[in-house]
C-alpha cells in the first residue's frame, strides 16, 4: 500500500455496513477514513426529530439481523448501545376479531393443532436457516473456477444441506423456489396467521406472496436471524441512530477518522486502479483503497462512471432490480393509541396489519400499476412505549413500515403525499378507534424520499432486490459479488452485497475481510 | 421504403434491387443481413478480373450503420473500440473491432468521422442493443440509420477515372481513408476512399432516393473503362487476397457463440495492431491485457498450400502423417492474380511462425468422387496482394 496515500482506506458512507467494515480495518492495521454525506452518521439507520419532542428511527425501525457476536467483538454495549426492549412479539392485528400474539417459538390464542403446525413449520424453518447460515458470513463462492477456496466454499455449502436429512433436504430444495403463498396454504388454516408470516416474506421486496422465489427471502431471513442468534426483533434506545453512534465511537476508538457533511463526487481511478475520491468541495483525498457503502448503481454509475467499466458490466449493474416498495410513515401521537384487544405492554411489540395472504397479495397489486393501495400492509412499532425518551411525557410515537408505496406514483408524488398519509391514518384507526384524533404531526418517506434523504438509488433498503437472481454469486452482479470490482483497489460494502441488507452488518464485515486477505 | 411488415417480406430489398435485378444473368441471390443481394451476376470469373482490371459495383447498402452523435461521441467511440480513435481526424475512416468483456470480438467495422462530434460506425451484423448498452453513462444519441443510407463500393484500377468522369471533381485528391462530399446536379454524395478489395477504390454514400439515378449514371459513366456489377462470390476472392477477414466465416461475434472456446480475441486473429492499451479504458481492455499476459493459444496465420485445389474447410496437422492435428482453413481459394493456391487457418501457437511447414488435408469432388489429398502448405504473410496502385494519390489515369 502507497505510504505516500493520505490513508490505507477510504469508506464511502457512514451507514453501518460502512461503520462496520471501517472498524474490522482499522482492526487489521490499516489507516481508515469514513465519509459520510449527511450532517450525521447512520445512513438509514439515524434518529431524528421529525415534530418537536418526537424522534424516531427515519429509516429501519428494528434491530434483528445483526449478530450478537458482531455486538460482542465491536463492544458496541461499551460505546453506548443499550436494548430499550429485545425479543419483541410480533402482533397480528384483526380488524373484527381478537388479535394473534406470534413468537418464534409458537402462537397463542389458537386450535391446538394449529398451534403444532405453526411451530413444526417454524421449528424446520429454523433449521433450513441454520443449514444456511454460515453461508452469510463468506463472500460468495465463484462458479467456474479453478480456486480451491471456491470449491471447498461450495463443498461447505452442498454439506450443509445435505447434513439437514433426506427429508428436510428434499424439502428445502422443495420450497426454495416457491412463493410463500403456497408454502403456507399448505401447512397452515389460520388466515391472521398466514398473513403475519406471508408479511415475513415480503417485507422490504418488491413483490407479493404469490410471487416465487417469496419463500426464499423467508429463508434468508431465517438464515440471517439464526446467524444472528435472535429470533425476534429488538429495540435500541434512542432508535437506530444509537447503534449507529455506537458504531462510531467504536470505530473511532479503533483509530478510524469519520467526516460528517463529506459528499464524495467522484472516485478517482487512475492507471485503471481506484486512487482516491474528490468531494463535492473539490478536496481530493488520495487512498491505497476505496470501499463503497453506496449501492451498486450509485457506486458503479455515479461515482465511478462507466468509462472505468466494461459494457457488458455496467449493462448487468443497469438491470439491478432496485426499486424500492416500502414507505415509512411517522405519526407524533398526544397519547397511547387504542389498539382493541391489546393492553399498555402488548403495544410494544411489532404489529402487523396483513390480516391474511389475499389482503397483502391486493395490496401488492396496486403497485404494479403505479398505484399505492387504500388497504396496505402495515408493520407498526411504537417505540415510544419501551423508550420514553423518544417522546414528550405521555405522548407517543409510531412508527410504521408501508407496503406497498411505489417509487414512482402515477401522476407524480406532488401532489398525492397528504391523501395517503390521511389514507393511512384511517386504515390506523380500523385497528386502533380513535388514533386520528391523537395525531399530532406525521411524516411520509415514500421510496422517492428515501432515495433522496438516503441516497440510495431507487430507495430499495437492500440496496437492490433480494431474490434468487440477485443472491450470493450474483449478487448484486457478476464480476463483483466477492467484493471487488473490476476496478483494482475499489470494493463494495453494502447492502447490495451478498448477504443483503436489514441492519445486518456481515457485507461491511466480509467486505473488510476479502480487503484483508487480498493486501496481506 | 421498405414498408411490408418483415413477415411478409423475410428479406428486405436494396435500393438497388431492380437494378441488379435486371443486370441478373443467373438470378443468384443470396441473403445478407435479412436483405436479398446478388451472389453472381454472369461469372465469378469476370466479376473478379473486373476488380482487377477494370472496375465494379458492388451494393453495400445492407451493411449495418449507425449514427453517434453528442458531446461524448469520441469518449464513447473510444470506449467502445479497441484501438486509440483519438487520432482519427473528421473526413477520415479507421477500420476497427470491439469486444465484450472478456476480450472477445463482436464484430469489425468501419469508423467514419464525419465532424467533431459525429461518428458512422458501418458493421456487418446489428449492433444496436450493444451501441445503446455502451452509451449508459455517455451524452450521445445513437440512430440505426442501416435503412437511411444506401451504399455503394465501386473498386478496380479505373474507379478513381469513373468517378472522374462521373463529374466529382477533385476526387482524386482523396488518400486512402479519407472522405469527401460531393455534389452531383443537386444529389449529395459522401465518397470514402475504402473497400474490401485491397485495389484501388471507393464507397459511395448516398440518400436510398437518389440511389437508383447514381446507379445509372455510374454505370455510363464506367462503361467506357470496363465497370461490371459485382456479385458477393467475386468479392470473397479479392478481399481474401486482400487480407481482410469476414464475420461468421474467420470468427464468430462473441455474443452468438455457444460453446466454450468458440469466441476470437483480437490477438488470436492477428489483429493485434488494433488493440491500444494506452489510451486508456475500454470495454474487454482488462481481459485482453491478462490475455496478452498469457499468451494466445491459436492465431489466424496466411497459408500458401502446394498444388491448385482450393483447401475449402480443410483440416491442418503438423506432419503429412495426419497423427496430429493443429487447425483447420476457414476461407480458401486460387488466387487468379497472385497465382497461389492460398488459404487463412487458425493454427495452434507452435505453427504460427511464417515459414513454418504444415499439412493441409483437402477433399477433392472430381465428377461425383470425393478423393482426399495431404498437401504440404508453409505459414506466409497477409495480405497476399497489395498492389502499389491501391494508395497512390492522385492514382493513375487507367
Amino acid at each position: 500500500m502507497s505510504a505516500a496515500a493520505d490513508f490505507d482506506c477510504i469508506v464511502i458512507g457512514a451507514g453501518h455496513n460502512g461503520l462496520v467494515c471501517a472498524s474490522y480495518l482499522a482492526r487489521g492495521g490499516r489507516r481508515v477514513l469514513v465519509l459520510e454525506a449527511a450532517p450525521e452518521v447512520g445512513g438509514a439507520a439515524i434518529t431524528r426529530e421529525f415534530a418537536p419532542g418526537f424522534r424516531v428511527s427515519a429509516g429501519a425501525h428494528l434491530l434483528q439481523l445483526m449478530p450478537r457476536s458482531m455486538i460482542e467483538e465491536l463492544s458496541l454495549k461499551s460505546h453506548g448501545l443499550v436494548f430499550a426492549g429485545e425479543d419483541l412479539q410480533t402482533i397480528a392485528l384483526s380488524s373484527d376479531g381478537a388479535p394473534l400474539t406470534l413468537d418464534a417459538g409458537g402462537v397463542v390464542g389458537l386450535p391446538a393443532a394449529e398451534r403444532t403446525a405453526y411451530s413444526d413449520l417454524m421449528a424446520q424453518l429454523q433449521r433450513f436457516g441454520r443449514a444456511l447460515a454460515p453461508l452469510l458470513n463468506a463472500a460468495p463462492p465463484r462458479l467456474g473456477t479453478s480456486s480451491n477456496a471456491d470449491r471447498l466454499s461450495l463443498l461447505k455449502l452442498g454439506w450443509q444441506i445435505r447434513r439437514l436429512g433426506r427429508r428436510d433436504m428434499r424439502e428445502l430444495l422443495r420450497i426454495g423456489g416457491m412463493c410463500v403463498y403456497d408454502l403456507l396454504q399448505e401447512n397452515l388454516s389460520t388466515p391472521l396467521l398466514q398473513g403475519a408470516m406471508g408479511f415475513d416474506a415480503v417485507l422490504g421486496t418488491n413483490f407479493g406472496p404469490r410471487a416465487p422465489g417469496s419463500v426464499f427471502t423467508l429463508l434468508c431471513r431465517m438464515a440471517a436471524a439464526a446467524n444472528a442468534d435472535r429470533m425476534a426483533p429488538a429495540l435500541p434506545q434512542g432508535g437506530l441512530g444509537a447503534l449507529s453512534n455506537a458504531l462510531a465511537a467504536s470505530a473511532r476508538s479503533s483509530g478510524v477518522t469519520i467526516r460528517t457533511d463529506a459528499i464524495v463526487q467522484r472516485i478517482r481511478v487512475e492507471r485503471d486502479r481506484a486512487v482516491g475520491v474528490t468531494l463535492a468541495s473539490g478536496e481530493s483525498i488520495s487512498a491505497g483503497l476505496v470501499v463503497s457503502n453506496a449501492d451498486p448503481k450509485t457506486t458503479f454509475l455515479g461515482l465511478l462512471g462507466s468509462e472505468h467499466l466494461d459494457t457488458g458490466f455496467v449493462r448487468r449493474v443497469a438491470h439491478l432490480r432496485s426499486r424500492g416498495l416500502s414507505a415509512k410513515l411517522h405519526l407524533a401521537l398526544d397519547r397511547l393509541p387504542p389498539f382493541r384487544g391489546l393492553d399498555g405492554a402488548a403495544l410494544g411489540g411489532r404489529l402487523l396489519v396483513a390480516p391474511s395472504l389475499d389482503y397483502i397479495e391486493r395490496a401488492y397489486n396496486h403497485s404494479k400499476y403505479g398505484e399505492y393501495s387504500a388497504a396496505p400492509s402495515i408493520e407498526i412499532t411504537l417505540p415510544s412505549v419501551q423508550d420514553p425518551q423518544l417522546a414528550p411525557a405521555g405522548a407517543h410515537v409510531l412508527s410504521a413500515v408501508v407496503q406497498y408505496v411505489p417509487y414512482a406514483l402515477k401522476g407524480g408524488w406532488e401532489s398525492a403525499r397528504a391523501p395517503l398519509v390521511a389514507s393511512l391514518v384511517e386504515q390506523l384507526d380500523a385497528y386502533a378507534p380513535g388514533l386520528r384524533r391523537s395525531v399530532l404531526a406525521a411524516e411520509l418517506l415514500t421510496p422517492h424520499d428515501i432515495e433522496q434523504q438516503f441516497r440510495i438509488f431507487g430507495g430499495h433498503w437492500h440496496h437492490g432486490e433480494l431474490a434468487l437472481d440477485q443472491f450470493l454469486m450474483v449478487r448484486p452482479v457478476p464480476g463483483a459479488a466477492q467484493y471487488a470490482t473490476p476496478v483494482a483497489g475499489l470494493y463494495l460494502c453494502g447492502a447490495g452485497s451478498h448477504p443483503g441488507g436489514g441492519i445486518m452488518g456481515i457485507a461491511g464485515r466480509n467486505a473488510a475481510r476479502a480487503m484483508l486477505a487480498r493486501a496481506a | 421504403m421498405n414498408e411490408a411488415p418483415l413477415f411478409r417480406e423475410p428479406l428486405l430489398r436494396t435500393p438497388f434491387h431492380e437494378r441488379a435485378r435486371a443486370l441478373s444473368q443467373l438470378d443468384s441471390f443470396i441473403p445478407w443481413n435479412g436483405y436479398t443481394t446478388v451472389d453472381v451476376f454472369s461469372t465469378v470469373e469476370h466479376e473478379y478480373f473486373a476488380i482487377r482490371n477494370a472496375s465494379t459495383l458492388y451494393d453495400l447498402s445492407p451493411m449495418a450503420k449507425y449514427r453517434i452523435t453528442g458531446a461524448d461521441a469520441l469518449r464513447f467511440m473510444n470506449r467502445l473500440v479497441t484501438r486509440d480513435l483519438a487520432k482519427l481526424k473528421p473526413n477520415r475512416v479507421a477500420y476497427a473491432v470491439w469486444c465484450d468483456d472478456e476480450g472477445q470480438l463482436i464484430d469489425d467495422g468501419t469508423v467514419f468521422r464525419l465532424g467533431e462530434s459525429e461518428y458512422r460506425l458501418c458493421a456487418q451484423e446489428r449492433q444496436l442493443d450493444w451501441l445503446l448498452d455502451s452509451a449508459i453513462g455517455y451524452d450521445v444519441d445513437i440512430a440505426d440509420v442501416t435503412e437511411a443510407i444506401a451504399g455503394l463500393a465501386l473498386q478496380g484500377p479505373t474507379s478513381c477515372a469513373v468517378l472522374k468522369k462521373l463529374g466529382l471533381t477533385g476526387v482524386e485528391r482523396l488518400k486512402p481513408f479519407d472522405i469527401g462530399s460531393f455534389a452531383l446536379q443537386g444529389t449529395a454524395l459522401t465518397v470514402s476512399r475504402t473497400g474490401f478489395t485491397g485495389d484501388l477504390g471507393y464507397e459511395v454514400w448516398m440518400d436510398p432516393r437518389d440511389a437508383e439515378g447514381v446507379w445509372d449514371r455510374l454505370m455510363a459513366a464506367g462503361h467506357s473503362r470496363g465497370l461490371r456489377p459485382l456479385g458477393s462470390r467475386a468479392l470473397n476472392i479479392a478481399r481474401i487476397e486482400a487480407g481482410f477477414l469476414l464475420p461468421n466465416v474467420e470468427f464468430l461475434s462473441a455474443e452468438r457463440t455457444l460453446r466454450v472456446g468458440r469466441e476470437r480475441s483480437p490477438f488470436e486473429l492477428g489483429l493485434d495492431w488494433l488493440v491500444d492499451f494506452e489510451k486508456g479504458h475500454f470495454t474487454g481492455r482488462r481481459a485482453l491485457l491478462a490475455k496478452q499476459r498469457d499468451g494466445t493459444r491459436r492465431r489466424l496465420v496466411g497459408l500458401d498450400i502446394e498444388g491448385n485445389k482450393p483447401a475449402h474447410n480443410a483440416l491442418v496437422y503438423s506432419a503429412r502423417s495426419g497423427r496430429k492435428e493443429i487447425g483447420s482453413v476457414t476461407s480458401a481459394i486460387w488466387s487468379p492474380t497472385c497465382k497461389r493456391n492460398l488459404a487463412y487457418a487458425l493454427l495452434d501457437a507452435p505453427y504460427v511462425a511464417v515459414g513454418t511447414e504444415v499439412w493441409v488435408e483437402i477433399y477433392l469432388n472430381s465428377e461425383l468422387t470425393w478423393e482426399r489429398r495431404m498437401r504440404s502448405a508453409r505459414v506466409v504473410d497477409k495480405p497476399f496482394f497489395a498492389p502499389e496502385r491501391r494508395r497512390a494519390t492522385p492514382p493513375a489515369d487507367f
